[in-house]
């Protein structure tokens, strides 16, 4: 039947219904693929439909019922992201637990949400589920898709995903009409996800989404870059992570284009490469790591081949924004960039696995300047959004051409901003969450009574009407004088140079912003090996007064570009000393995800604090540490202290 | 570890070997049953890698006898001991450094290709359907061991243990019978000690492949192996299941030691 779809997008509010709309229109199209014996397989949209059916029917055969639960713990597979859909196809919710989480872990989230049902990857997930079974009853059945190691496994719980879905397939026949009535009966405000905060602040909470706020969150999405049935993801990201689920599942379902899943989680550079996805998004991290590895391989290149990049690279740190953009750039430039094309952004692009890359995001944390720069300058549409697991990542998002280092982009369609007394963010989106799975209590705080969303985070709108994200709203300050002071932009600039490796700024209530810096001592080693400056050790490294200038040169940069910004021109770091030690966990100075305990640091270290505010030169500290064995030592030292001169408002770093 | 209850493999009956004046074996007499691993173990120049090698038919033993599948065997060599189903991997590794780990997997499907070289060369036909058949294999192999991102990478460029791990996949690229490892974890730090044990216990588990293993790692030996025999100055001095070995006297007076 190649009639188009006659009941248009009425069928289409929930996923299982955008499944079927899929099978009907474009059936032959390739849905997802994935590598497996070292060649890429495919199934179509209407292969895909017929294993969500037997999946779907097979889960019903086993007892899964509406309004049940559906743990699903895994790498990126095929046959996982069909079980989302077999789930919500009875009105079931899938839940995805992090597959690198430990059976500790994994227990809260299943006894929180109340999991009778698991399917999972392999053997290594099926005995971490073996093993938190004593104090989990309630789970039932583990369904499993790799049944490599498990053959001699009798658990009465454990059933092989082919026998699921042979399952499936003989229900089917004995009830022809189950599946239609069943995902017929699907509503659109029916729960389709839970997604669980990784739960920095507390116990993991389960984010409930609806169908509705979902699909409003991916329709805005690919309206917003203009997504087709043929672009092509490479889905490398954990399933349990909102990022993951709004692209690889959300988005792929209503643009309808193709999902592909590495081979394993080592081989995703080469898949990347293989694939060549038009639409990439990775936390910087990410980006920080391919970088690394194309420059670590440049400095083993011939000296001919790395003249050519370090000429090319310049050219485009000129002039490639600015083309990426569409803004006037000299004739010759133009000309030497397209040379550069030819010779080094092309290859170079193509390395990354990016050549075909139309609209990369990243987002998650902040990215670091040069890092964004040169992803950019090689001709790579980079943007940054901005969103939670709460609102399904649709609150902002750069367009096109209007894109700012540190800011986030405008709100996109029919998301209300406001920005609250204290500095928060709070949304109003399409996308927002129902709810906090059983707790009524978290979902009150932190939706407002007008139906606002509270992020927690604070920022604020610049002049042209983009958000800025700044800090965590409860870490924000003021100044003496009243201005803003976010501890946490100005660290996060601080440590994006690579001889900074932490950074801790002092100012609420204060006159000035003051700062603590921890210097790297590996950049800082190599730094002065080059200049031939002789040193014992950290403690040495860090009292040279070569090394405060190197560090003031650093802070002077981030000063003139606070200077730029009038909300936070006020809060550039005027005094600053370096460290006599590294701070860290095992001295409770940072958390065990090395997050600065901005508190602790000020307690332990107060005398520090005052003769920096005291205008004193140099402090003399005795600092208990522990070593690595358990013993405790005193380390001593004269800290120098040293003035910054304030930078004039208006002028903008290099 | 369940009992292995499978026939005799392999029967080493009385072998002797000697070099010269050095006496490498004398009148050692062992058994392999069908689907265990078993373990040679003993001091550095105990005869164990000489055992492997009258084993596949490297060396001859002057004295003794040893059958395989029941059939005593008069002239061995190592080719044709591969015709019969024994594979081995090596104590210094024993790969072609230049070529791609799927190259070298290949060549363990080697003795079982039809095609001669003309036809290999023309790539037509029945032997296309060959090739992609071996390929196949070897992609098992592939994911069996978790080699997946390293499939294009020539082995030179390896880290130890990985190497390894490639030589392993050659040697069970040609679907053994018995399989003869001669250290296969040393040099190696835990972990990939750990990941190493995993796949001897699939291999024997997945395929059925019966396994002799040499190994220093005692903890090694105890934890994977069915039966363990153990040899000093080229005699046998203890041979049974790792609760009897290391309750055995003379094998802790030899080797062992006291208390660990």
């Amino acid at each position: 039947m190649a009639r188009p779809d006659p009941s248009g997008d009425g069928s289409a509010d929930t996923f299982p219904g955008l499944l079927l709309r899929h099978a009907r229109v474009q059936g032959r199209r390739t849905a997802i693929r994935e590598k497996d014996l070292g060649i890429w397989q495919s199934w179509t949209w209407s292969q895909v439909a017929n294993e969500v059916r037997a999946l779907t029917c097979g889960l019903a055969a086993h007892g899964f019922r509406k309004g049940m639960n559906l743990a699903i713990i895994g790498d990126n597979r095929p046959r996982l992201y069909w079980s989302f859909t077999a789930a919500q196809c009875l009105g079931g919710v899938p839940v995805p637990v992090y597959q690198d989480a430990v059976a500790e872990e994994m227990l809260f989230v299943l006894e929180n949400a109340g999991i009778e049902y698991a399917i999972v990857e392999d053997q290594e997930q099926v005995d971490k589920l073996l093993e938190i079974l004593p104090r989990c009853p309630t789970l039932k059945h583990i369904f499993f898709d790799d049944p490599r190691g498990l053959r001699h496994y009798a658990q009465p719980q454990l059933t092989a995903y082919d026998r699921l879905r042979n399952a499936g397939r003989e229900f089917d026949r004995g009830d022809p009409g189950f599946f239609e009535r069943a995902v017929g009966a699907v509503r659109p405000d029916d729960t389709c996800v839970m997604l669980y905060t990784s739960g920095t602040t507390g116990k993991p909470k389960g984010v409930c989404h609806t169908h509705a706020g979902f699909i409003a969150a991916a329709r805005g999405d690919v309206a917003f870059d203009g997504f087709k049935p043929s672009d092509e993801v490479l889905s490398y990201l954990p399933m349990a992570w909102v990022g993951d689920h709004l692209f690889s599942y959300a988005q792929a379902l209503v643009a309808g284009f193709t999902v592909n899943c590495p081979e394993s989680s080592e081989t995703v550079l080469t898949d990347l490469r293989e694939i060549g996805p038009t639409y990439y998004f990775a936390p910087p991290r990410i980006f920080e790591n391919l970088l690394t590895t194309v420059m670590i391989r440049m400095d083993d290149a011939s000296r001919v081949k790395r003249g050519l990049f370090h000429f090319f690279m310049g050219v485009a740190k000129r002039c490639g924004t600015g083309i990426l953009d569409h803004k006037p750039v000299r004739l010759t430039d133009r000309m030497l960039y397209a040379l550069g094309n030819i010779l080094i952004y092309g290859p170079l692009r193509n390395i990354l696995g990016m050549s075909r890359v139309r609209v990369a995001y990243t987002g998650g944390a902040a990215i670091g300047p040069d890092l964004y720069r040169f992803y950019r300058s090689i001709g790579i549409n980079l943007k940054q959004l901005y969103g939670q697991t709460e609102t399904g990542v649709y609150v902002c998002k750069q367009p096109d051409g209007r894109v700012k280092l540190d800011t986030v982009g405008p709100p996109q369609p029919g998301v209300q901003i406001r920005i609250a007394g204290n500095g928060e963010v709070q949304v109003k989106t399409p996308a927002m969450l129902k709810e906090y799975y059983k707790r009524p209590d978290a979902t009150a705080e932190s939706i407002s009574a007008d139906g606002y969303f509270l992020t927690g985070d604070a920022g604020f709108f610049d002049a042209e009407g983009d958000l800025k994200i700044i800090d965590r709203a409860a870490d924000v300050g003021r100044l003496a004088d009243g201005s803003l002071f976010a501890p946490q932009y100005i660290e996060n600039k601080l440590k994006f140079f690579p001889h900074i490796k932490e950074a801790v700024c002092f100012g609420d209530r204060r006159e000035s912003v003051c700062a603590f810096v921890n210097i790297d001592l590996q950049a800082v080693g190599n730094w002065a090996e080059k200049r031939r400056l002789a040193y014992t050790g950290y403690l040495d490294l860090t009292s040279r007064p070569e090394v405060y200038e190197l560090i003031a040169g650093c802070i002077d940069q981030v000063n003139a570009d606070l200077a730029a910004d009038p909300q936070l021109a006020g809060s550039q770091v005027r005094r600053f000393l370096v460290l006599h030690k590294e701070l860290d966990a095992d001295d409770d100075e940072l958390t065990r995800t090395r997050k600065v305990r901005r508190g602790f640091v000020a307690q332990k270290y107060a005398t520090l604090v005052e003769a920096l505010y005291g205008g004193k030169d140099v402090q003399h500290v005795a600092t208990e540490v522990k070593f690595e064995d358990g013993r405790r030592g005193i380390l001593e030292a004269d800290i120098r202290i040293r003035d910054l001169a304030r930078q004039a408002s208006g002028r903008r770093a290099a | 570890m369940s009992a292995p209850a499978g026939n005799v493999l392999l029967s080493v009956d009385n072998v002797a070997l000697s070099f010269g004046g050095v006496r490498a074996l004398s009148d050692v007499s062992f058994d392999v049953l069908e689907g265990e691993i078993r373990a040679i173990i003993g001091p550095n120049g105990a005869g164990k890698s000489s055992m492997l090698n009258v084993i596949n038919g490297v060396y001859h033993p002057q004295q003794g006898s040893v059958s395989f599948r029941g059939e005593a065997r008069r002239r061995m060599d190592p080719h044709r001991a591969a015709m019969q189903g024994i594979a081995r991997t090596f104590q210094n590794i024993a790969l072609f450094k230049g070529m791609s780990v799927l190259d070298n997997i290949m060549t363990g499907r080697n003795l079982k290709m039809r095609a001669n070289l003309l036809q290999q060369a023309l790539y037509v036909g029945s032997n296309r359907r060959e090739e992609i058949a071996h390929r196949e294999k070897v992609e098992r192999i592939i994911d069996f061991l978790q080699i997946e991102h390293i499939r294009k990478t020539p082995v030179g460029r390896l880290p130890y243990g990985l190497q390894k791990r490639v030589e392993l996949a050659r040697a069970l690229a040609a679907e053994p019978v018995l399989l003869l490892l001669d250290e296969p974890m040393a040099g190696m730090n835990v972990e990939e000690k750990q990941d190493m044990c995993r796949f001897i216990l699939d291999a024997n588990d997945e395929f059925g492949t019966t396994i002799v293993l040499i190994e220093h790692d005692m903890g090694v030996v105890m934890d994977i192996c069915n039966r363990i025999v153990v040899l000093d100055y080229g005699r046998k001095i203890g041979d049974g299941t790792p609760d009897e070995i290391r309750a055995n006297q003379v094998v802790i007076d030899a080797y062992l030691g006291v208390s660990h």
